[in-house]
């Protein structure tokens, strides 16, 4: 029997109602906050010794033997001279004198305040596309999103930043921010590429099981860490580095960071981990 | 109906995915096939393990542990004693051509389906799991 489009999309209906309905036994029409909770007190039941904190470390907080490397490696953080590059590039006036001070007054621990559902541009703003929104206004070329500076200043916005707390909201009285919470969500359940998987395969029915030699990390927790110095990459990526890694593992055309489709998964993904610390930079196999 | 067998199946999926854990830690004794089998051809079965176990075709030890093979993942259970659980080859066949066919949640690669491995390349891989 093959699903068709019409039984796939009922499937992950399915699934996530059914997790809610199984996991917190109410009946409400599934949104954000209900995901949320399904998702927490599924991983709950999977990793009962696992404190609710504990998630803001990835796949560390269930991963004993990874855990022991990592924090010897956190004596000496390797993302450290990127901090200090990114403290320059903030302090740095543009080319027309003014800054990126100028456009974060509150910055630069401003971590928290994103992802966001901007109302004039109706769509969810990221901090990378905040932070290039700004440069474009001044006259500046926008950074890449993957690679390059643009990870030295997040990782010293991501430092000042350290210990706010993920709070994404989705405005329910605005279409259009819901529209884009169930764009990301639908992303993240959908199969895709020649091998099949949708972020839910790895990150929610296989978490803790292993790949390989990697042990797969509970999606919540999985924004508070960014930028991430990875071992395998030899320097800090974005989170949406990070998103193209795991679509090209899965043979799938990799989509554009920072594209509306990203954005939105940011968005859904963020939402799982409100109520975790931000932590980043992080450091990561 | 159909949509009451899939609700039945995620519900397994998703409430008990301990299962899978549970599959995978279960010691399973390698048992001597009851079917007498012809030997299949070992330059085949040679050519079915390279499938199996390399990291750009097949993969399978990204998810099952096989035999010797190194770095094994636990996704899937191990893949031991398969005469014996499969004595119908077709069956297995399935299982690696699409394993979304049985169960739609499978998180299994639907190698022929989606043309990750070729039918050729299915049968030499079959032939090599069958030993196992
Ligand atoms: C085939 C399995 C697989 C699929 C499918 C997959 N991932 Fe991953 N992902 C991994 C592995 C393995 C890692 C590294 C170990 C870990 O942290 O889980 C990882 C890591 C991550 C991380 C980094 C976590 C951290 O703490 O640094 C994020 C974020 C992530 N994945 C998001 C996604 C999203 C979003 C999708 C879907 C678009 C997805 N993944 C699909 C296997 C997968
Ligand atoms: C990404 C994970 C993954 C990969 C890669 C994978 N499998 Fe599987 N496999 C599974 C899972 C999960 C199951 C459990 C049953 C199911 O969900 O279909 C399974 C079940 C099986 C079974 C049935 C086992 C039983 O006990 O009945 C066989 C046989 C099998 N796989 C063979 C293979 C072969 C051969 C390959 C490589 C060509 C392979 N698998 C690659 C995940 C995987």
């Amino acid at each position: 029997m093959r699903l068709t489009v019409m039984g796939r999309e009922i499937m992950k209906k399915i699934l996530i109602s059914l997790a809610v309905l199984a996991l917190t036994a109410t009946g409400v029409q599934a949104g954000p906050e209900e995901d949320r909770m399904a998702f927490v007190k599924y991983y709950k039941a999977k990793f009962p010794s696992v404190p609710d904190k504990e998630y803001a470390n990835g796949v560390y907080a269930i991963d004993p033997v990874g855990r022991e490397n990592w924090e010897a490696i956190e004596e000496f953080p390797p993302y450290e001279p990127f901090i200090d590059a990114g403290k320059e590039m903030w302090e740095k006036p543009f080319a027309n004198g003014k800054g990126y001070k100028d456009c974060f007054p509150d910055g630069p621990a401003i971590q928290h305040h994103y992802p966001n559902w901007d109302k004039k541009q109706k769509m969810v703003m990221t901090l990378p596309l905040a932070l290039n929104q700004c440069r474009e206004a001044n006259g500046e070329k926008p950074l890449k999103y993957k690679k390059g500076p643009i990870n030295n200043i997040l990782s010293y916005i991501a430092f000042q930043s350290r210990g706010q707390v993920v709070n994404v909201k989705v405005p329910m009285d605005d279409p259009g921010a819901v529209a884009a919470y169930e764009e990301g969500k639908k992303f993240y359940f959908t199969r895709r590429g020649q091998l099949n998987f949708s972020c839910a395969s790895c990150h929610l029915q296989n978490t803790g099981l292993k790949v390989r030699t990697e042990i797969l990390s509970p999606s919540v927790g999985h924004v508070t860490n960014w930028p991430v110095y990875r071992s395998k990459w030899g320097t800090v990526g974005t989170l949406h580095r990070r998103f193209s890694g795991c679509n090209n593992n899965i043979r799938a055309k990799a989509l554009k960071a920072q594209g509306r489709q990203y954005r939105n998964l940011e968005y859904f993904l963020s939402y799982l981990s409100n109520g975790q610390e931000f932590n980043g930079p992080g450091a990561r196999k | 109906m159909r949509k009451m067998v899939r609700l039945v199946s995620t519900l397994v999926v998703i409430t008990s995915a301990a299962w899978l854990t549970a599959c995978s830690n279960k010691p399973v004794t390698k048992q001597e096939p009851t079917a007498m089998a012809a030997p299949a051809d070992p330059k085949i079965v040679a050519a079915g393990k390279a499938i199996a176990t390399g990291r750009s075709q097949g993969n399978c030890l990204a998810c099952h542990m096989i035999e010797d093979g190194a770095s094994p993942g636990n996704i899937g259970p191990p893949l031991l004693a398969m005469k014996a659980r499969y004595p119908d080859k077709a069956k297995l066949r399935a299982q690696i051509w699409d394993a979304t066919a049985a169960n739609p949640e499978s998180a299994m690669v639907p190698f022929g389906r989606l043309k990750v491995l070729t039918d050729d390349e299915i049968d030499k891989v079959v032939e090599y799991i069958w030993t196992l």
